[in-house]
């Protein structure tokens, strides 16, 4: 069964990385606001956007 | 596209979505088609009029790929890209990128109607397609990835909505998967041999094919199901914090259920028990997930009666349930004793298949299609409702069928006379499953009907509206 060789490190590896992204969204700020993200979605397609909820780094004047 | 991108003001892509979703009506109804046609071939074997290429052997292949990576594929490329420019508040990232995939994705297809038929295959479940097309599949798959990951990069929305990390994850596995499957030897333009062999073939065949249904068929669905429950029935998920921790549980946990596949077989028996293991485990976010999208109507359930849209969605996810407890039931070593090889397999994959896969996407279609048509709903609502009852009608039958097949033949086969001889020559248990398959054949055709009752209200919506471009959101100073 060599081949349990390379799918438990690759599994392994796999964990790493997750558990990497899993820090990244934790330490950015993604689960801060989470009794509020649910409801956000539900405003019509077009509808004005607060700036609270933009990204830091886009300034509201800037158009995608 | 040319019609969005002349609007001064920066609308949504939504070239590719329209198309995708046109595409999954049309491929549904192709893989039903060949999919009740072949349960009619087992059911009356000479169907196959002794042409090789209408040979069950051949069709199979062709109906798993055209269901779940024709059907459902397109469904989620329609989707995910819809979801991540909405949830996103920006414009798809390289939109000429994302037409690449539609038409990338659909010479996929109909290379694989095309070399399927032929008898050119893998040999591989659900990776059957030969190499040249295996390369394809590639390029097409990383270039959505690039879409997709672009677009959450340009995101005006600092919070990642949680169906974009169900989507994502969705890509990115089924990259990895596809990819270290897929590795062959090619001897020719038509024929390659795995870079594995035997049982470690099987494992990493295994190892694929489960994670398949893992980050194809359930995580790429469940991100469909965490953005269009909500918009369709007006109302937030029950809990967002645990749709956050579903999805995590989810990741963390899928990988390593696929030895469940080949327990008994020359694998190490502690690898399928660690199989077993870990499909045990998935049960718990499994239900997290279900419950958390049903309750979502918590307070609501009169919409429940009103709105047939919501009928495909919410009942699809009590079909999630229904697999989802069935599966780790079956990989019990001791039940997989009984249910493997037999049709009680076909019938949990079709409840997972026809139940949740089907109708969350049919749901999500019917959500899509008025939208991408200028329409604010679709050209005759009385027929979705038809088309519920009708597929619903038709799943039961198709898996309560099964079911008795599959544990009657699992009983016939290991019945033993008190000397040690089998009770049951394997003719029998085939003669036996005989008014089971018939059955089972009513229950696809009704299931195709309704899938038919489909593809005319989507043709009737799209020829009566216009696409409308649908602009970006300004955004607006805060209040507080």
């Amino acid at each position: 069964m060599d081949i349990l060789y390379l799918l438990i490190p690759l599994s392994a590896l796999l964990v790493l990385a997750l558990l990497g992204v899993f820090g990244w969204a934790l330490n950015r700020g993604q689960f801060d606001d989470l009794d509020d993200e649910g409801r956000r979605i539900l405003g019509a397609d077009d509808a004005a956007l607060d700036q609270a909820q933009t990204r830091a780094d886009r300034s509201p004047q800037e158009s995608p | 596209m040319t019609q969005e991108s002349a609007a001064s003001q920066p609308v949504f892509s939504d070239w590719s979505v329209r198309w995708f979703s046109l595409a999954a009506v049309l491929w549904g109804v192709v893989g039903m088609l060949v999919g009740v046609f072949i349960a009619a071939e087992l059911t009356w074997p000479e169907l196959n009029l002794g042409i090789p290429w209408l040979s069950y052997g051949r069709l199979r292949p062709l109906h798993t790929n055209a269901v779940i990576f024709a059907f459902g594929g397109c469904a989620l490329f329609a989707s995910s890209y819809y979801v991540v420019q909405r949830t996103s508040q920006a414009r798809l990232f390289l939109p000429k990128l994302a037409a690449f995939t539609f038409w990338g994705w659909q010479a996929v297809i109909v290379a694989a109607a095309i070399t399927l038929p032929l008898g050119i295959t893998q040999g591989k479940e659900y990776a059957e397609l030969e190499w040249p097309i295996d390369i394809l599949i590639a390029i097409v798959w990383v270039s959505y990835a690039v879409v997709f990951f672009g677009t959450i990069a340009v995101r005006r929305v600092r919070h990642i909505y949680v169906a974009n990390w169900f989507f994502g994850a969705f890509i990115l596995a089924v990259a990895l998967l596809h990819i270290v499957n897929s590795a062959a030897i090619p001897v020719s333009l038509t024929k390659s041999y795995s870079a594995y062999a035997g049982v470690q073939d099987a494992m990493v065949q295994w190892w694929y094919g489960h994670n398949a249904v893992g980050f194809f068929l359930t995580a790429g669905f469940l991100g469909m199901m965490y953005y269009f429950i909500p918009k369709q029935a007006g109302r937030p998920v029950y809990s967002y914090r645990l749709s956050i921790v579903h999805f995590w549980a989810l990741i963390f946990t899928y990988m390593w259920a696929g030895p469940h596949h080949l327990h008994y077989t020359a694998l190490p028996d502690w690898a399928q028990s660690v199989g077993m293991l870990f499909s045990l485990v998935l049960l718990a976010p499994s239900w997290g997930g279900m419950i958390n999208g049903i309750m979502t109507l918590s307070g609501a359930w009169h919409k429940l009666r009103d709105d047939p849209i919501l009928k495909f969605l919410i009942v699809s996810l009590s079909f999630y349930g229904m697999s989802t407890f069935e599966g780790p039931m079956m990989s019990i070593k001791t039940v997989n004793a009984l249910s493997h090889y037999t049709d009680w397999t076909i019938g949990h994959v079709h409840s997972g298949a026809l139940g949740w896969v089907g109708l969350i996407s049919m749901g999500t279609l019917y959500y899509l299609v008025p939208r991408m048509f200028g329409q604010t709903k679709m050209f005759s609502v009385r027929a979705i409702e038809l088309h519920f009852w009708i597929a619903t009608v038709g799943i039961v039958l198709y898996i309560a069928a099964m079911w008795i097949a599959g544990v009657m033949q699992g009983l016939m086969w290991r019945a033993v006379n008190p000397d040690g001889t089998l009770v049951y020559s394997f003719v029998e248990s085939v003669k036996a499953t005989f008014p089971f398959y018939v059955v089972r054949l009513a229950g696809g055709l009704l299931y195709l009907a309704g899938m038919l009752i489909m593809a005319w209200n989507v043709v009737k919506t799209a020829t009566s509206g216009r696409y409308a471009p649908v602009p970006v959101p300004a955004l607006r100073p805060t209040l507080a």
